[in-house]
């Protein structure tokens, strides 16, 4: 494969596209539960987006090569050990390296094995496409995902704790002698589903195509 | 006993899945547009948790924890694989929600219509995994108390889809803002439970 058409016009929308019109949390519905439940600060989130990145991309490519051999009645068999083989691996690392992080995330590494959103990608796009394009489509999804995870950390840490990466930011700017507080319900469980709300509202606002008619 | 009972309530509601933990959100939010079909997969998790958790507590008593070896030889009382843990839960997981479906398929042809799609959906739903981790990091003292908290945890996620449900069936006869129909009012109505259900959190058990 030249490098012209690796980067074609098609290649670049299996990139941007999962980034918004179809967002793996926002529309696709894939990979929720772990995207609300450590979302509570940015650095556990940036560190599972990471481990997503990384397990779905390797898991697309893995499954496309054996794409062909792969009988479709056992394919989701094949499919959680292909994941559950590469989740080991990202765990054993984080232990390894980042060992308070992990600690935080706790069962969350290894329900990366039955985050939806790859077995829902190697299911839709894996089995279907050659090697080059589904890693494409994993690095895009991965990105669509880590993206939203970001930015409801990034309100839930600021509004909640005051903090971002653990850094002061609202203390430093003086805001609390103005007689601000931190709203600590940002930082309950509850508050996740709500700001992901707001923001398929926003999203849908903007974009009218996406809108749901019951 | 009175262990047991605290165990089981405090799966229910203290530590619900859906409202604490956000475990099983993918079909809790795909399967919620009407209260039958809600009713048949909350009654599918209640049956396969409290099926692999008990399953997965022998796994986890006998093979993966460490030193759980010494029962073969003395040998391997440094042995250990919970490294393995994941990759054994899950099959252990996938096999037994294959076996139950086609036991099911045998023996009783109406409850496999009423629960046999939702089968296959749940092996890859995170309650299910989420359930047999928690299990493993609370580290529960013995089989019945493994039991009783994959029941409990059932039965929370079963009322919590079942209530979403229920709500979403009214809320269509509303003038929801077109963006926010269908997903986003289901996440902030979910929100809303939750903050319900957290007034459970204060009681001591």
């Amino acid at each position: 494969m030249s490098k012209n058409s690796f980067l074609s016009k098609k290649n670049k929308m299996l990139l941007s596209d999962p980034l918004d019109d179809n967002n793996p949390i926002t529309v696709q519905v894939l990979g929720i539960c772990s995207a609300l439940a450590i979302t509570v600060q940015l650095k556990p989130a940036v560190v599972m987006a990471l481990s997503v990145l990384v397990v779905l991309s390797v898991a697309n490519v893995v499954v496309s090569l054996m794409r062909k051999m792969i009988p479709s009645r056992i394919r989701i068999i094949v499919f959680l050990v292909v994941i559950a083989t590469l989740v080991i691996l990202v765990d054993q690392v984080l232990k390894a390296f980042v060992y308070d992080v992990s600690k935080e995330l706790s069962v969350f590494v290894g329900l990366i094995i039955t985050n939806c959103i790859i077995c829902g990608r190697l299911e839709a796009f894996a089995m279907a496409n050659p090697p080059g394009k589904a890693f494409l489509d994993g690095l895009g999804n991965s990105f669509g995902y880590g993206i939203i995870l970001i930015i409801v950390a990034f309100f839930r840490e600021l509004l909640g704790a005051g903090t971002l990466f653990g850094y002061p930011v609202l203390e430093k700017l003086g805001v609390y002698d103005l007689g601000y507080e931190n709203n600590g319900m940002m930082i309950l469980p509850p508050m996740a589903l709500v700001t992901v709300g707001v923001l398929i509202w926003w999203q849908r606002a903007r974009n009218e195509k996406l809108i749901e008619n019951e | 006993m009175q262990e047991l009972a605290n165990i089981f309530i405090k799966s229910i509601f203290i530590d619900n899945m859906v409202f604490a933990y956000f475990l099983g959100m993918c079909s809790y939010l795909a399967i919620s547009k009407t209260v039958k079909t809600s009713v048949g997969m909350g009654a599918a998790v209640i049956f396969v948790l409290g099926i692999t958790i008990p399953f997965n507590y022998l796994l986890e008593k006998y093979i993966l924890k460490e030193g759980a070896l010494v029962w073969i030889s003395n040998d391997f009382i440094d042995v250990d694989l919970s490294f393995l843990s994941f990759i054994m839960f899950i099959a252990v997981i996938a096999s037994i929600v294959q076996l139950v479906e086609m036991v099911i398929e045998k023996f009783s042809p109406s409850l496999y219509s009423s629960l046999g799609i939702f089968l296959p959906l749940i092996a890859v739903n995170c309650a299910i995994l989420g359930g047999s981790l928690f299990m493993q990091e609370r580290g529960y003292t013995s089989i019945v108390e493994a039991t009783v908290f994959g029941l409990g945890s059932g039965v929370g996620w079963f009322l919590a889809i079942v209530g979403i449900a229920a709500i979403r069936e009214k809320i269509r006869y509303s003038n929801v803002p077109p963006a926010l129909r269908g997903l986003g009012i289901t996440y902030i109505i979910t929100g809303l439970m939750g903050i319900a259900f957290m007034s459970f959190m204060g009681i001591k058990l």
